[in-house]
């Protein structure tokens, strides 16, 4: 007999996402995905100086506006051809991988780690070390308090819990940490940025930061504290917590296709040597294929919007809201992108993927060395799955801070080389069209413009969460999570932890999601006081 | 490896945070002892918020959890208990409502709203319900509320010319009264300032006639400054990666809005301090104005009609036509023969 469970809203995510699965035989037999905020960010930028957009469009998210800022900033730059100085790169390279990593930490230990970690059987823990038994007392004295804040009403004691009380008590303790350390990821950004969220130095041509030496040994002093903290808590937490949800790396495949545009340049811009190259996986296929931006399409069938707006792609793209009601044959504000017809996974273990299959040696190392330290040496195709999700995001937590060491070392190298250029933009051309391809922490970015009398005509984003949350497209094929969900074991459909599980390793981020493009026939005003 | 902390929060602990408090909002040390009898006083039962998101992009928590004084570990689970908060809170879909449904029937939390409220049926819907509806609910059996960031103040980004969910500020969508806290994002510590006032002194901090705090939304950016005397003297950065802007010349020129911008940002800086927009070489967005997305556009545009210095209007007059409904008068320590345009100081009582 099938049941219906709708979960909404579903916490610890970014935005307003409300999951429906119909449950049979204690499984997940179908699931789907709804956005269910609408605010229309291309309309807004329509008839606007292109160089506003990089401010508009960070405010598309919070969590991952440097993505969005960058992305914006490069689909500029294309259209306008100009090429940012080497500076200028490195800097952008910094920002970003500081909210890689504050982005990464808060994901793991404030979004995630709930699922697994029950917090109130660490009470049950027997702590030796004077640091933990101090956690474990205020822990006590919180719930004695009977005002659980934020823990009220969880799924504590679910038998789904499987951690001893000594390690939900460690995991309690280093959530408390990861609190100052995404703190300190963040400071990164403002002081290559002016503040985060929302930063103010990466126009399109360069940046308006000026590198010194005071602020990159600030910087370097800042990186290598966060490395020692991943090194000696992040890593070995995840080490630690993953055997006991090993069966985590048999459920939420997925669509077994993913995407990744690539993320951090080296000197030379191109795509396939960026830290994180770029490429596709199709049909679960270790294998390498190459993908272009202009591939991309954007189905409307079970979305609220006419039926006009679907079958574009994004340069030609149109959006006209048609909010009707919630049903099994319209239910969300999101698109479906696909390439050639298929839907694709973005984030973490895409790049991981793309970078592995392409014979990336550091990934490979340390995804080998992982596989190994869970029993599973030469089995990457355990990677294609939740679990694989979780390991893909702390490992590049470790790639990325790394190569933050390095490239702080490329610009001191500039500096001293006399390479202090930052700024390579004269004028906005009267006309131009460009695209922008990029990743945010939670996956593949896409900005599209299109500029006419130096004014934007028309701007478009495809986002990471677009395509892992997107509903059925015009074939019927489910999205990314909702075929991650299928199939999923739920012992309790009054407390499907289960289903968090699987949701929350795609890192949803919906405000980003849910966008709408201008038809191209509306007249748009000047904004002009006289 | 561990932090090291306290048996909950100790006598020290509270000293420590009630400085830097202090230091937040520029009072002085003989009050921390009062300051900490009453974040004592409220541990003892800690007053209850409930935390809405709306049209936002959740930019104002993740603003949020940058605090250092308190930080927001200490506030959300020391001082304050945060009983409803969808990015942070464990309960999901049933439990969730159910928290939300007790805290409301007991009506006596402070609701923090992020986030403008569309008003376009089935444009912003949570849990099957419109989020106007939830939001006259639960802003309203609330003892008070505080709207932060520019999205909950009048809408922020998302409601800029042609607004196509039609959204509103939480203040005009309810027509209630509400402390407003603008920017996008809110300063960390102008929240937390603005709480920690509250617990201290037990009544709201004094207000500009747009509901926002003095003590943070009380003086101009351009009059604090770090930049200020290169404005004065007429040294202006003219292009970005210039040896102008690595002097840290004015940012006027390319588009600054410190002149109508109404923070205290070269004070409070973000981040822990660390830096702000104008130290970066970025002119100011004026996002602590209302309707800036549309009022300050474009962003590297030059403010019309501000007074130079010694009374030079002409040099101002490059067509950028820029949209300001002010012009500001800017007094500085220089003679000023003419100031045209009104003067934009609505905090004067």
């Amino acid at each position: 007999m099938a049941k219906r469970v709708v979960i909404d809203p579903i916490p610890r995510i970014e935005g307003h996402l409300r999951i429906e699965v119909e449950l049979e035989n204690g499984k997940v037999k179908d699931a789907w995905s709804s956005g269910t905020l609408f605010r229309g960010f291309e309309i807004i930028l329509q008839g606007r100086d292109p160089r506003d957009a990089w401010f508009i469009t960070q405010r598309i998210c919070g969590v991952c506006p440097v993505s969005h800022g960058h992305t914006s900033t490069m689909g500029l730059e294309n259209a306008f051809h100009v090429t940012p100085p080497d500076n200028a790169r490195i800097i952008r390279n910094l920002i970003e991988g500081g909210q890689f990593v504050h982005s990464h930490i808060l994901w793991f230990y404030h979004l995630n780690a709930l699922d697994y970690v029950d917090v109130v059987s660490a009470l049950q823990a027997k702590p030796k070390e004077k640091s933990l038994q101090d956690v474990q007392a205020k822990v006590k004295k919180f719930v004695e308090s009977g005002q659980l804040g934020p823990f009220a009403n969880g799924y504590w004691g679910h038998p789904e819990y499987k951690l001893p009380p000594d390690l939900n008590l460690l995991a309690v303790a280093h959530y408390l940490e990861a609190l100052e350390m995404q703190k300190e990821a963040s400071a990164v950004v403002a002081q290559l940025g002016g503040k985060m969220p929302m930063h103010m130095s990466t126009p399109p041509g360069g940046t308006t930061f000026t590198p010194t030496v005071e602020v990159l040994d600030n910087v370097i002093w800042r990186l290598k504290r966060l490395q020692h903290w991943v090194d000696t808590v992040f890593l070995p937490d995840v080490l630690a917590i993953a055997p006991y949800y090993i069966k985590y790396a048999g459920i939420g495949k997925g669509v077994g296709n993913y995407l990744s545009w690539g993320v951090f340049d080296d000197p030379s811009f191109d795509p396939k040597k960026k830290l994180l190259p770029r490429g596709a996986i199709f049909d679960g296929k270790l294998a390498v294929a190459d993908v272009d931006g202009k591939e991309v399409k954007e189905y409307v069938d079970y979305s609220w919007f006419t039926a006009d707006s679907g079958n574009r792609s994004p340069m030609e793209g149109k959006t006209e809201p048609k909010f009707t009601k919630m049903g099994d044959t319209k239910y969300t504000w999101l698109k479906a992108p696909r390439i050639k017809d298929h839907p694709m996974e973005v984030g973490a273990l895409s790049r991981v993927l793309v970078a592995y299959v392409s014979g990336d040696a550091k990934v490979k190392s340390m995804v080998d060395g992982t596989l190994s330290a869970l029993g599973q040496a030469g089995h990457p195709e355990v990677l294609l799955s939740v679990l694989g999700r979780i390991a893909a995001r702390v490992l590049e937590t470790k790639l990325v801070i790394d190569g933050m060491l390095d490239w702080t070392g490329e610009l001191l190298a500039n500096l001293k080389a006399g390479k202090t250029q930052t700024y390579a933009l004269n004028d906005v051309p009267e006309k131009g069209q460009g695209m922008g391809l990029w990743e945010a922490p939670r996956g593949a970015l896409a900005h599209y413009n299109v500029i006419e009398g130096k004014k934007l005509k028309n701007y478009q984003c495809v986002v990471p969460t677009t395509w892992n949350a997107s509903p059925r497209d015009h074939k019927g094929v489910r999205g990314p999570i909702e075929e991650a969900l299928v199939g999923t074991p739920v012992l309790n459909p009054d407390k499907p932890l289960e289903v968090l599980r699987v949701v929350h390793s795609f890192d949803p981020c919906i405000a980003c999601a849910v966008h709408i493009i201008h038809p191209v026939t509306n007249e748009v005003k000047a904004f002009r006081v006289v | 490896m561990l932090t090291k902390r306290g048996n909950g929060l100790s006598r020290r602990d509270f000293i420590r945070i009630a400085g830097g408090t202090l230091a937040t909002l520029g009072l002085s040390g003989a009050l921390t002892p009062k300051l900490a009898r009453a974040l004592e006083k409220a541990a003892a039962g800690r007053p209850k918020v409930v935390w809405l998101h709306f049209a936002s992009d959740t930019g104002c928590t993740e603003s949020f959890i940058k605090s250092d004084h308190p930080s927001a570990g200490e506030l959300v689970l020391d001082i304050l208990s945060v009983d409803y908060h969808e990015s942070i809170m464990a309960a999901a879909g049933k439990q969730a409502d159910e928290v939300l449904a007790k805290a409301v029937a007991g009506k006596d939390y402070i609701c923090v709203v992020e986030g403008g409220i569309p008003t376009v049926p089935g444009h912003g819907i949570i849990g099957g319900r419109e989020m106007l509806a939830i939001a006259k609910e639960v802003c309203g059996n609330a003892k008070a509320v505080v709207a932060i960031g520019s999205c909950a103040v009048d809408g922020g980004v998302p409601a800029a010319k042609p607004n196509p969910s039609r959204i509103l500020g939480v203040g005009e969508a309810l027509g209630m009264k509400v402390v407003n806290l603008p920017c996008c994002p809110v300063n960390p510590e102008w929240l937390v300032g603005t709480v920690v006032y509250v617990l201290t002194i037990g009544k709201l901090p004094e207000l500009d006639k747009k509901g926002r705090p003095l003590m943070f939304y009380g003086r101009k950016i351009h009059d604090n400054c770090p930049r200020r005397t290169h404005f004065d003297g007429g040294r202006f950065v003219e292009q970005f990666g210039s040896k102008e802007e690595a002097a840290g010349y004015c940012l006027y020129k390319m588009g600054c809005k410190g002149p109508e911008a109404w923070s205290e940002c070269p004070k409070t800086r973000w981040n822990s301090k660390e830096s702000w927009c104008i130290e970066i070489g970025s002119p100011c967005l004026g996002c602590s104005e209302d309707r800036w997305t549309d009022n300050f556009a474009p962003f590297y545009g030059k403010l019309a009609d501000v007074a130079l210095p010694f009374g030079d209007l002409t040099a101002d007059k490059i067509g950028v036509g820029i949209a300001v409904a002010t012009g500001a008068a800017i007094v500085g320590h220089a003679v000023v023969k003419a100031a045209r345009g009104k003067s934009s100081d609505e905090s004067k009582k």
